[in-house]
């Protein structure tokens, strides 16, 4: 019972936001002593952990391709596509999004997106803009609401794209964990194919939540005032 | 017979050579210990040889891990300044080379699923040509290899540095945090040294009443994710619950398929990622880089999609692993 302590310990680090470094070796040693290990023991577990899980880091061999790419544009050329999709709704846009993203990262290409690479530059502005074009300037609060759900579309791209790629992190953590410990042989493919549903149900929901992003903005911004900035702001756009 | 050793000492390569170029780097305030941890996880992953093979003892690489964590952790790694292109001559190079600029990177995957499922089957003089288990591991190293010269190709770059350099700036950009994902994986296996996932297995059998595989099934996945809610991260909450209950009980005792249970249970887990704000670069970042004033808002357009998830991750292995 006592070795729950260690996860005690990790709770209480995060929670405390401490260096999660620091957090995860303190509460790795605190555990091997409460489970009576000697202190040869515990270095002895750290090395071995680490031997059998450099498969999780194996992905820095991708990275001065990704490096030489991104020098060359690589970023601005993404943009450049996501650009000719400009003329969306919010809800579709960002459900356009969602399913680019899932299947990019469902290849590999885990690092095209993310909330610095492409939400702030391009997703959330080209959200706002198409919610704009529809309704006029948007009240603060609608704004909040639609960069949430710009950034909300990101992760669960991600997250439920990137399993079904078979040499991601998580894929490779489950194998060598599985593998190791139970002396059993899973493949990553059997892995990833089964990643495969809940990313269609991802796709799904998540999608579907977007998508009624735009009735909710139509019911919010249809209210007296909202409706007739929204004309104003269309005649003002076809002046130009 | 091409061994996956062989590949793990091209990656400590790497992190030996950009360590060195880290160590020169005038423009990092902290390049000397940018340049011992990112040396030291190079030697590490040369060492591991031995250790996986039980020629040499575990408690040094034990010792070098503990030292990472202590560079990592008191933030004495920094960053140098980029030696890179100027936003104006990459909008040039994208419009000129298009979408040829995808080729390389759609390059590594591709090679990587090949190698996975048609090269595994190729043998020479009775031995298969990829070390067997690693052709998954084997595959990404050769869609990296080729994925690179395919990039100098396209972008008709010459200096093997160049790409060093750009992949060191990314390295340095992630920093610490890259060591992570493995330490958890290592937390994980010193749980299990130490019985944690035995005495969370013991809890719910008293929970939990006998031969009930769906509310079996319901405790894993929802067990997934409170963990992850809790530590911030699906990978140090998988190797408890997994101990716990889905190896145990739900494979052992009920026959589940172990990918479906396993491959569901992780997902799981990602949706406790979804909602917690100690995962705090996907849900607190981006908050703070859009400028908001609610900063848990990306957590509550999240919410609902990942209460959702979680059943149906529930009715997936429900449905498939047995």
């Amino acid at each position: 019972m006592i070795v729950l302590l260690g996860v005690l310990v990790v709770i209480l680090g995060f929670a405390t936001r401490r260096n999660p470094l620091l957090v995860v070796g303190v509460a790795g040693i605190a555990t091997g002593l409460l489970a009576k290990l000697s202190p040869q023991e515990i270095l002895a577990a750290f090395g071995d952990g680490f031997a059998s899980s450099r498969s999780v880091t194996i992905f820095v061999i991708t990275l001065p391709v990704i490096g030489l790419l991104e020098r060359n544009g690589l970023q601005e050329q993404a943009r450049t596509l996501i650009g000719r999709l400009g003329k969306l709704t919010t809800g579709r846009f960002l459900a356009l999004y969602l399913a680019l993203r899932q299947l990019t990262a469902a290849l590999g290409l885990t690092s095209i997106g993310g909330p610095a690479q492409s939400v702030r530059p391009m997703v959330a502005p080209m959200a706002e803009g198409a919610a704009e074009r529809r309704h006029g300037p948007l009240p603060e609060r609608v704004r909040e609401r639609v960069r949430s759900y710009s950034a909300s579309a990101d992760t669960v791209g991600l997250f439920f794209g990137e399993d079904c790629f078979l040499a991601i992190g998580s894929i490779l953590l489950i194998t060598g964990f599985v593998n190791t410990t139970y002396h059993t042989h899973l493949e990553p493919l059997q892995l990833a194919l089964w990643a495969i549903p809940t990313a269609v149900c991802a796709f799904l929901i998540h999608g579907f939540r977007l998508l009624r992003l735009d009735r909710s903005l139509d019911h919010d911004l249809a209210a007296p005032g909202g409706r007739s900035a929204a004309e104003g702001s269309r005649t003002a756009e076809e002046a130009k | 017979m091409i061994k996956a050793e062989w590949f793990y000492w091209l990656v400590g390569a790497v992190f030996l050579a950009m360590a060195a170029q880290m160590a020169v780097d005038r423009s990092n305030p902290k390049r000397l210990g940018s340049a011992a941890f990112w040396g030291l996880l190079g030697g590490c992953f040369f060492y591991s040889s031995w250790v996986v093979e039980k020629k040499a003892p575990a408690e040094p690489l034990g010792v070098a891990v503990l030292a990472m964590v202590c560079l990592g952790g008191f933030q004495l790694t920094g960053r140098g300044v980029p030696n890179t292109t100027t936003p104006e001559q990459r909008t040039a190079t994208a419009a000129r080379l298009g979408s040829k600029l995808f080729v390389p990177a759609l390059t590594i995957p591709l090679v990587a699923v090949v190698c996975a499922s048609a090269v595994k089957h190729w043998h020479i003089g009775g031995e298969p040509v990829l070390e067997e288990g690693s052709e998954t591991i084997l595959g990404l190293g050769f869609g990296a290899i080729a994925g690179l010269l395919v990039a100098m190709v396209v972008v008709r770059e010459r200096r093997p540095s160049v790409p060093l350099h750009a992949g060191r700036s990314l390295l340095e950009s992630m920093g610490w945090a890259l060591l992570l994902p493995q330490l958890l994986a290592v937390l994980g296996s010193i749980f299990q040294v130490a019985g944690v996932g035995t005495q969370v297995g013991k809890i719910t059998e008293q929970l939990l009443p006998d031969g009930q595989k769906y509310i079996a099934v319901a405790v894993y996945c929802v067990g997934m994710a409170l963990f992850t809610i809790i530590m911030g991260n699906a990978f140090a909450a998988f190797p408890v619950m997994t101990a716990a209950i889905g190896w145990p009980v739900l494979i052992q005792q009920m026959h589940g398929d172990p990918p479906v249970v396993l491959a569901v249970g992780m997902l799981a887990g990602f949706c406790g990622t979804l909602v917690t704000p100690m995962a705090a670069n996907f849900n607190l970042v981006p908050a703070a880089l859009l400028e908001l004033k609610d900063q848990y808002g990306p957590i509550k357009a999240q919410i609902p999609t990942a209460g959702a998830l979680l059943v149906c991750n529930i009715a997936i292995i429900s449905l498939f692993a047995f």
